[in-house]
């Protein structure tokens, strides 16, 4: 009997290896696949039968005989008929979870490579012209338009074109290249060729993250079993070393190169001067992996779904203390509660959601109050946040804002590559500004446990001194007896105004998202959260 | 190891671009970068000692000290604090008897921070010696406690 176990690192961190065995040592013919992509049904497994394949799930090592029997009591039935799965535009991951991800054979038979040949027979004008027709922008988070980056390209001068893929997912509360990579390597590969056809490059890079050996030994093993096909455009997979920044493109561009990951000033462009000096289509894993399908089923097919400017679909990732969790393809437009109320089925802990963070930890925090906001670049561009790399993160009413805003400055301390002041030591100091607000927070509560690392003592010796300090004595004076930390204002009021400006150098002097991005989750959180920060509370809408 | 880097720079290329594989590799085959090999390294790519050593130290993942003989890579990242990841960290410091970012005096296990591993929705999660672990809940920390003692 032919059963499927998903060889997904998150199923595997569940215990599908330990399935897989089990099934193999009862006869059965384990076929390993990529991961459907709902994980409170992990480990899962289908067996093949003349209805199609059924699916049960969760299952352990003990319940093989109740699985092939037919008894077991998670039998899902067909997949595809589960209300996680029967919504979905699967227009990206279609493959994923279904197919064995290393098989040729089955990426062919699953209309593997037919968006290859289309575009070989077209000249590289007709894809380009294609891509922009499609409306794909970059699924990395800046969503930036595809086929523009490409045209840029085409049209520079150069005896040497790569193509880059930026698969240094960093972004928690995201997946989806992963998943991709681990369950359909070869669209992946397929998207890069294509590209390459569309550009004249001769050679292409897939920088995966350390973090994900499953994705690097996968990719690995999909390019040598391919390198026929996509001849003579050569790939090679570049292993990441723990280093968030670079995600950023030109940080990934001067890693690859052998150099400190540090983000490059722009311009030039990477398309005009980027890998090696040379121009440089560098794009998203989820952006490549689109284009296969856009080539076969035609631009318009794509730009059919969607909403406003955004495009197609997007791979919506539901992460965090969400009951339903997984990977769910739909087209632009869907709202954000619809996502976490419906699709997610609120929390896993049961407690109503406070938050959810979307994009990442340069994403901002939104409450259930701003659930309306359609699943849009623009949408979510004007109401101070961003859709990022589409990750959403819930969070219950356990959460701590003021703890998650220092957080996301402690995070861009420690990963900060080092090259601009603002993210250097602007996040340095944030996190020192919302230890005060914290310390006077916490000291402000009647009754409250032992002084924490004596925050609070210099909350108190600040709070006393504060009136001798600037009374009338103008701005210059006031900055210099700042510097000491005795004289610091270190009132709520004080610091949170201290923070929004720091906030606001950070925006607008980073070089690039780290930095310039992370006063969204600080800002957002103050914002919708400020009795956390301890500000009264907002009043709520009538809405609610 | 000066044989390695050389025979590494032969097989693999000796151009710059080469120098993250490479210090991948010693890992791979050392567990560490130590400081000793820099000079070679440099050779080996015909870069400077100060370029080696830059890289060396900008990326979380190479280390210049021998590592534990156990490492338990937690994560710390928000999806795996929004499902109680923060309380798991100072369980799991308390019980493996080492502070997070730390190897233990006896060498036996080490404590490292990771920024997500992509498991997102089935949080908290590590990797114990390079294995996904998920759901890390009391009892899955003291069968992890148990398992690096070995």
């Amino acid at each position: 009997m032919k059963v499927f176990v998903s060889r997904d690192m998150a199923s595997v961190a569940l215990g599908a290896n330990d399935v897989a065995r089990a099934f193999a040592e009862a006869g059965c013919d384990v076929v390993r696949t990529g991961s459907r992509g709902l994980f409170s049904i992990e480990p899962l497994v289908e067996v093949e039968t003349k209805e199609g394949r059924i699916a049960f799930g969760p299952v352990g090592p003990g319940d093989v005989a109740a699985v092939l029997d037919g008894s077991h009591a998670n039998r899902l039935g067909r997949i595809e008929h589960l209300l996680f799965f029967a919504g979905q535009q699967r227009f990206t991951f279609g493959r994923c979870g279904v197919i064995d991800p290393l098989s040729l054979d089955d990426y062919a038979a699953h209309g593997g490579w037919q968006g290859l040949g289309t575009a070989r027979v077209m000249t590289p004008q007709q894809v380009v012209d294609a891509v922009k027709a499609s409306g794909l922008r970059g699924r990395g988070g800046a969503g930036f338009p595809t086929g523009i980056k490409w045209q840029t390209v085409l049209d520079a001068p150069a005896g040497a074109k790569f193509i880059v893929c930026n698969a240094d997912e960093g972004d928690s509360g995201t997946f989806a290249d992963r998943m991709l990579m681990e369950g359909d390597p070869y669209c992946l590969i397929e998207g890069m060729a294509i590209a390459a056809h569309a550009v004249g490059a001769g050679h292409g890079h897939i920088y995966i993250r350390s973090e994900y050996p499953y994705c690097i030994a996968t990719m690995r093993a999909a390019i040598q079993a391919s390198a026929h096909l996509v001849a003579p455009f050569v790939l090679e997979v570049r292993e990441g070393a723990g280093a968030y920044v670079c995600g950023e493109e030109t940080a990934l561009l001067d890693s690859i190169e052998g150099k400190r990951g540090q983000v490059r000033a722009k311009p030039p462009l990477p398309a005009l001067q980027g890998l090696f000096g040379q121009p440089t289509v560098i794009n998203n894993v989820l952006s490549l992996a689109a284009v296969p399908f856009i080539m076969v089923e035609g631009a318009e097919a794509y730009a059919a779904v969607g909403f406003g400017r955004s495009r197609g679909t997007m791979p919506v990732q539901l992460a965090g203390n969400v009951r339903h969790g997984g990977l769910y393809e739909i087209g632009f437009g869907i709202t954000l509660g619809e996502l976490v109320n419906e699709i997610g089925g609120g929390t896993a802990s049961g407690r109503p959601v406070r938050a959810v963070q979307v994009g990442g930890p340069l994403g901002a925090y939104f409450p259930p109050s701003m659930f309306h906001l359609p699943f849009d670049y623009e949408a979510f561009a004007a109401a101070g946040g961003l859709i990022g790399h589409a990750g959403i993160t819930v969070f219950d009413e356990s959460v701590d804002m003021a703890h998650m805003a220092r957080f996301a400055m402690e995070f861009c301390a420690a990963e900060s590559c080092g090259k601009c002041t603002p993210c250097r030591i602007g996040s340095t100091r944030g996190v020192e500004i919302m230890d005060r607000i914290i310390g006077a927070r916490d000291a402000s509560v009647s009754v409250r446990p032992e002084p924490v690392e004596g925050l609070s003592s210099l909350a108190d010796k600040g709070k006393a001194s504060t009136g001798s300090v600037g009374t009338g004595e103008g701005y210059l004076n006031r900055a210099l007896y700042s510097r000491s930390p005795d004289r610091i204002d270190v009132s709520i009021a004080a610091q949170t105004g201290l923070l929004r400006d720091l906030a606001d150098t950070m925006k607008y002097g980073s070089l690039c998202a780290l930095g310039g991005f992370t006063p969204y989750p600080v800002l957002s959180a103050l914002d919708y959260f400020p009795e956390d920060f301890g500000a009264p509370a907002p009043i709520k809408e009538a809405a609610e | 190891m000066e044989e390695f880097i050389g025979a590494w720079a032969v097989r693999h290329g000796a151009t710059r671009d080469r120098l993250l594989p490479l210090l991948h590799a010693i890992q791979e085959e050392a567990g560490y970068i130590d400081d000793a090999w820099v000079p070679a390294i440099a050779k080996a790519l015909n870069i400077s000692r100060a370029d080696v050593h830059g890289v060396i130290t900008f990326y979380h993942d190479f280390r210049r000290t021998p590592p534990g003989r156990h490492v338990v890579k937690l994560c710390r990242a928000e999806s795996c604090q929004a499902r109680g990841g923060a309380a798991i960290e100072t369980a799991a410091a308390k019980l493996l008897g080492v502070a997070m970012g730390e190897t233990r005096a006896d060498g036996q296990v080490a404590l490292e921070p990771v920024y997500c591993l992509g498991l997102c929705a089935i949080g908290p999660n590590a990797l114990i010696d390079g294995r996904p672990v998920a759901r890390i809940d009391a009892a899955a920390l003291e069968r992890i406690a148990l398992e690096v003692a070995a």
